[in-house]
């Protein structure tokens, strides 16, 4: 298995497919692979057509890389776009169909004004009803901490210890886009986007791309000398439309996939070590832990705010910054999560390193929860 | 569906959005439980809402619902 990725952050001079291009040439330096062994390419993309006007994007990218004549297909599943691109890629090589797998995602979003890519995101929405009402996904996410908030009693402060506690991973991060750390007093008093969120519970625009190379855990070794395991591996789907959903403030897809993953893998939710969760709100990370079992229901604020997910906690979740502070181009989200929780696998995360780093999960979220993947890593 | 009443399972006032509701700026939805059953999304007029609210709807322009708050 090999890794490579792009700085995430707003890149005026790089297009597309150059981001694309170096994500996948880093990733196959970093397995010693060579564009000809590569056996397919699986690309996660959100919305190039409508951020850069280009379509065709798998063999677009694939053969810049060098990449000539195998299948090359790009996988859209909104936000978790590239973890899908994961789950299909692993899917072939564990059927045989493939040994060595190519796996990218990558969008440029920062080419388009703020309110074109709120426009392109709600794309993701269900565009004959909520969207048409004048939803942003900002907005879908605040109805959902609004309900989160009265039915369970979690609080700006639990979204803000969210936000800080990213902030100050991402700080440590060089390819972070945003490497900042803010306070408790900033995190709570940001400009309002959609009440109850303002702009630091809100993930970044960014541009950015990321690269992930899979082979058969047997012939890992030609590859590397820290492999690292997919030991679990599920995507599950639920609704587009929040108004279709009986219970806003759980993700049944993301229970689903968890669910599937922790049973592939024989383990459980408490002896996961770390976690790259999809924080494309604070919200959302409250919720991905309770959905996936690290904490009860409708705890997932209180036991942010206590300090569970920190670097330094029991369960640290997005050491990488998340969404939130190393930035979220979309399709790039997914493949960047295995990335980062793989970088941590082989004590390669430097500040931000954590001391347990055998077993981790990483949850892709796709819209307001209608597709979800989760993925268990394991070293060998 | 004109007429239809119902109570608001969950709301939020936007402040950032497309240019095509720009001028709208700030606005309310609201995911409103239908008492004929359902749920849909739609827009309030009038006095802000919050769960549980009791609304009714007062018109509906392309599709989307408009509401307003029962006093």
């Amino acid at each position: 298995m090999g890794i490579g990725k792009t700085p995430f952050g707003a890149f005026p001079d790089r297009d597309l497919r150059s981001l694309a291009v170096e994500a996948g040439e880093k990733c196959l330096r970093n397995a010693h692979a060579n564009p000809a062994q590569v056996e397919a390419v699986f690309l996660g993309n959100f919305a190039g057509p409508a951020f850069v006007g280009q379509n065709h994007l798998a063999p677009y990218v694939s053969t810049a890389l060098g990449i000539q004549g195998v299948p090359a297909t790009r996988i859209e599943g909104a936000c978790a776009s590239s973890g899908s691109a994961f789950f299909h890629a692993f899917t072939g090589v564990a059927s045989g169909v493939y040994d060595i797998v190519l796996v990218a995602g990558v969008e440029k979003m920062t080419s388009q004004p703020t309110p074109r890519v709120t426009e392109i995101l709600a794309s993701a929405g269900d565009c004959s009803g909520e969207i048409k009402a004048g939803s942003t996904f900002a907005s879908l996410f605040a109805m959902i901490a609004r309900r989160h908030m009265y039915q369970f009693g979690t609080t700006r402060e639990h979204l803000a210890a969210v936000a800080v506690k990213n902030h100050a991973n991402g700080a440590l991060n060089p390819d972070a886009h945003m490497r900042k750390a803010i306070t408790m007093e900033q995190a709570m008093a940001g400009k309002p986007i959609a009440e109850p969120l303002n702009l630091y519970d809100c993930s970044l625009i960014s541009d950015g791309a990321a690269a992930v190379l899979l082979a058969p855990a047997e012939r890992a070794h030609e590859f590397t000398d820290k492999p690292v395991r997919v030991l679990g591996i599920a995507q599950a789907s639920d609704f587009v439309a929040l108004d279709q959903k009986p219970d806003i403030t759980t993700f049944p897809a993301v229970r689903l996939a968890s669910e599937k993953a922790y049973r592939m893998a024989g383990v459980r939710p408490a002896d996961i070590q770390l976690a790259e969760v999809h924080d494309c709100f604070t919200i959302a990370e409250i919720i991905a832990l309770e959905d996936l079992g690290f904490a009860p229901r409708g705890e997932g604020g209180p036991f942010s705010l206590a300090g569970h997910t920190a670097r330094n906690g029991d369960k640290p979740v997005n050491t990488s910054g998340g969404l939130k502070s190393k930035g979220h181009p979309v399709g790039a989200t997914g493949a960047a999560q295995i990335c980062d929780l793989v970088l941590q696998m082989r004590c390669e995360a430097g500040e931000r390193q954590v001391p347990r780093h055998a077993l981790a999960l990483a949850q892709n979220l796709g819209g307001s929860g209608a597709t979800c993947v989760v993925t268990i890593l394991g070293t060998i | 569906m004109n007429g239809e009443s119902g109570t608001v399972y969950t709301e939020t006032v936007i402040y950032s959005a497309p240019d095509a509701f720009a001028a709208d700026v700030p606005y309310q939805t609201a995911i409103v439980s239908l008492d004929s059953g359902g749920r849909v999304t739609g827009r309030i007029l009038g006095d802000r809402v919050a769960i549980e609210d009791r609304v009714a709807e007062v018109e509906v322009r392309d599709g989307v619902p408009f509401f307003r708050k029962i006093a």
